[in-house]
């Protein structure tokens, strides 16, 4: 009898306890977040790398640059708290800010910027955006916060390039080490990396700026849509800043545990074609491939709807796009005429390499299904990135391939001369280099639609449509990016609401 | 023939496994000359339709005709799992006989190197394979063919070793036939049942194991459609199109429990101890 009064006692008081503890938990709220992502980075030095996945982690978290991009594509102050330009538009005088620390405690100084800026255009760089920093001349350290870029010649975009990823500035003594324990100036550190599963970035308190809400960020990398899916709906991940299952997002929209946000990302999806092997080198066949593609078909079964047609490289938010999707209506008696016109009245066999995501994978099919009928017959090989960027991005190995080139204002790779479209267009680069040196807005806008005059007249690519951004986050998340202007997942202004 | 037929007929497991097989077969056939709209035209605007009069089965994400991609993908999976089948019979029963009628060290040399095919899973190895030489059909069949061959090698071998102490066999060794002679003439014929009853389990299996291939992308490649690979796509639409993930479900199921009935019911009827047992 005794033993049992201690037992209702004890069952009483844990009772009491209990809600106690429990209403103390829910009206803290929470500071960690689980991202989900598809992709997992190969490593995390985004000066070093191209694949976006780098970026997505560790931009504007662990690393900055001079300048940053806003949510809204806006160039922000970044490490440099205000800037002068020149005159002429060829001297960038940048006062950095003091105080700045990196993870591992050493100060960041103008030397820092000096050193990332040439390393990153020097002869042997491994920068993957290399054509960002050609137009620098030199760079001049004026005193300890204080740094002096001069450029060849005056570039409007300036100050957005320093923005990117690519641009990030590092710390000679740490710089080698940041592929796998990067050490930036952020408002979150490195905190440990399990390969193939999870990638932890924890808050660094010795931050510059505004602190950050969060204490811990995790990235949780699901390549599966399926799977995706699944730990989304049981509260796995918290958020993912683009879904890989649009299909799914009616679904998700009804349910009022999230939020469903679509914006746009500066991911115009192609039909990358090779523009150097026969056939595609004849501009006929570029142009019958162009007329027999139907975008709205893919939009719609692909992408079940979201995404816009796009008619040339450019991304359709941009003020200075010009719709060019009405050059090559669907047209297929006039896509097969060019293709004899070129010498294929019965058309031709190539292969159509797809890379993992839908877009490419269901794009692909729905493609081969379209070019089929102009007796266009591809054969469908499935490759994982791994496979991809090695053999078609890297070695050209390809006939056409389909994938979303997400950076932003990007039309500049087709003026490049060793890039994977194989494309050689003098007028092209000619555009390209008086852009470059142009900086009034309206000049330069002009020459923005000549250049996608240009490659939409060459039928470089069979340009399909503008990724959309599918959004999806627990409805208590505040903060997270509505639109993606660069590859990032910004998680400096993200907090929980309860 | 048609007298065993009729006799087996009679064997209901036998009877329900053979008309379904028939079906599965017949519509496989039909595929080749007829489907009711082309598997490989997509529609997009008539996608995700629900089963009705114009599409059987409904229409998947592309709007492609359920029903049609249903009949084509039972050819695939058909032969993908008969060709593996005879991969594994045409490999392991000589391979099987010839152990059993040498015995000694050939005898355990084959055996352990079978063990170690066994000691895989299949379908792990056949992942294997098909990762090393490329996803596709071809693949697939090598991939599922390669881990049939044990199963038959020791059926051959134990069935074999069975028979070679028999009187009727002592009698042909005593009149001078040569080992492989009487391995042909005597002890495969012997073993026949056997075998028609463990390939028809093997078909069953090869059924799935393509199925689980094309499922996770490695077997038959677009714009084919198969089994698998309909299952694979259907995953994230199960909320809104269930019926694109129930039908290639069914599919499998039924073929699959056709094949092993037929299984069964081959077993009874071509073993009477077995069947006079059961009465």
């Amino acid at each position: 009898m005794r033993t049992l009064k201690k037992l209702l006692a004890v069952a009483l008081m844990t009772t009491a306890i209990a809600p106690a503890t429990m209403v103390g938990a829910a009206f803290a709220a929470k500071t960690s977040l689980i991202m989900g992502m598809v992709l997992e980075p190969p490593h995390l030095d985004p000066t070093a790398g191209a694949p976006a996945a780098i970026d997505e982690v560790v931009y504007a978290n662990v690393f900055e640059g001079l300048t940053r991009i806003g949510s809204k594509g806006e160039v922000l102050p970044g490490l440099a708290e205000s800037w002068d330009i020149s005159e002429d538009g060829k001297t960038y005088t940048f006062k950095l800010r003091t105080g700045v620390k990196y993870h591992d405690g050493s100060a960041f100084d103008a030397e820092d910027v000096k050193f990332s800026l040439d390393r990153a255009r020097a002869e042997g760089s491994t920068n993957a955006q290399k054509a960002l920093f050609a137009g620098i001349d030199s760079v001049t350290v004026k005193d300890a916060s204080t740094v002096e870029v001069q450029l060849k010649s005056p570039a409007g975009n300036f100050l957005f390039n320093m923005g990117w990823g690519d641009a990030v500035i590092v710390a000679p003594e740490t710089a080698d080490g940041n592929k796998a324990n990067p050490v930036g100036t952020g408002p979150f550190k490195f905190g440990s990396w399990v390969k193939g599963a999870t990638l932890n970035l924890v808050k660094n308190d010795d931050y510059w700026g505004t602190p950050v809400a969060l204490e811990k960020a995790t990235f949780r990398f699901i390549s599966d849509p399926a799977a995706a899916l699944s730990a989304m709906l049981a509260g796995d991940v918290d958020a993912f800043a683009n879904f890989p299952a649009p299909e799914t997002i009616p679904q998700l929209r009804a349910d009022p545990r999230f939020n469903v946000v679509i914006g746009s990302t500066e991911g115009e999806t192609i039909l990358s074609t090779n523009n150097t092997k026969p056939p595609f080198n004849d501009v006929r066949v570029r142009q019958a491939i162009a007329h027999a593609i139907d975008r709205q078909a893919i939009i719609d079964g692909a992408m079940f709807g979201l995404g816009t047609p796009i008619g040339t490289h450019f991304a359709p938010h941009h003020p200075a796009y010009v719709d060019l999707v009405g050059q090559y209506p669907l047209d297929l008696e006039g896509a097969k005429k060019l293709l004899a016109d070129a010498g294929y009245p019965n058309g031709f066999k190539a292969t159509l390499k797809l890379p993992p995501p839908s877009y490419a994978r269901r794009g692909g099919e729905i493609v081969a299904s379209q070019l089929r009928k102009i007796g266009i017959e591809l054969e469908i090989i499935p490759v994982e990135w791994g496979v991809w960027v090695p053999e078609v991005f890297k070695a050209k190995d390809y006939d056409l391939t389909i994938v979303s080139h997400t950076e932003p204002m990007d039309i500049g790779i087709y003026a490049r001369d060793d890039y994977y479209f194989n494309y050689n267009s003098d007028a092209f680069k000619a555009t390209i280099t008086k852009l470059n040196e142009t900086t009034g807005e309206a000049d330069r806008y002009a020459l923005m639609a000549e250049a996608q005059k240009i490659i939409t007249n060459d039928a470089v690519n069979g340009f399909m449509f503008q990724l959309a951004k599918a959004g999806v986050w627990n409805a208590k998340i505040n903060g997270l990016w509505e639109n993606s202007p660069v590859q990032a997942n910004d998680l400096t202004g993200v907090s929980w609401s309860d | 023939m048609s007298a065993f037929l009729k006799t087996a007929l009679r064997n209901k497991s036998f009877a329900t496994g053979f008309v379904i097989t028939c079906v599965v077969v017949l519509m496989a056939a039909i595929s080749f000359v007829w489907t009711p709209y082309d598997v490989t035209d997509l529609d997009i605007g008539s996608k995700l339709k629900a089963p009705g009069w114009a599409h059987w089965f409904g229409t998947d994400h592309f709007g492609r005709d359920i029903f049609s991609m249903i009949m084509v993908g039972a050819r695939n999976s058909i032969a993908v799992a008969l060709v593996a089948v005879i991969i594994g019979v045409g490999f392991g029963v000589p391979l099987g006989c010839w152990a059993a009628a040498r015995g000694g060290l050939l005898d355990e040399a084959l055996m352990r190197g079978n063990d170690v095919i066994f000691a895989f899973p299949a379908l792990l190895s056949a992942v294997m394979i098909t990762a090393v030489f490329g996803p596709g059909a071809i693949n697939a069949i090598i991939a599922i063919g390669i881990f049939n061959i044990p199963v038959f090698a020791r059926l051959a071998r134990g069935a074999a070793l069975s028979l070679w102490p028999r009187d009727f066999i002592m009698a042909a060794r005593a009149a001078g036939k040569t080992k492989t002679r009487i391995t042909i003439e005597h002890i495969v014929p012997n073993m026949a049942n056997l075998l028609i009853v463990q390939a028809t389990i093997a078909f069953a299996l090869g059924i799935i194991q393509e199925a689980g291939l094309a499922y996770v992308g490695l077997g038959t490649q677009p714009p084919l459609p198969s089994w698998g690979k309909m299952l694979n796509e259907a995953q994230t639409m199960m909320s809104f199109a269930p019926h694109m993930a129930i039908i290639p479900g069914l599919a499998i199921v039924i073929t699959v429990l056709g094949l092993n009935l037929l299984g069964d019911g081959l077993r009874d009827v071509l073993d009477p101890r077995l069947t006079r047992k059961r009465d």
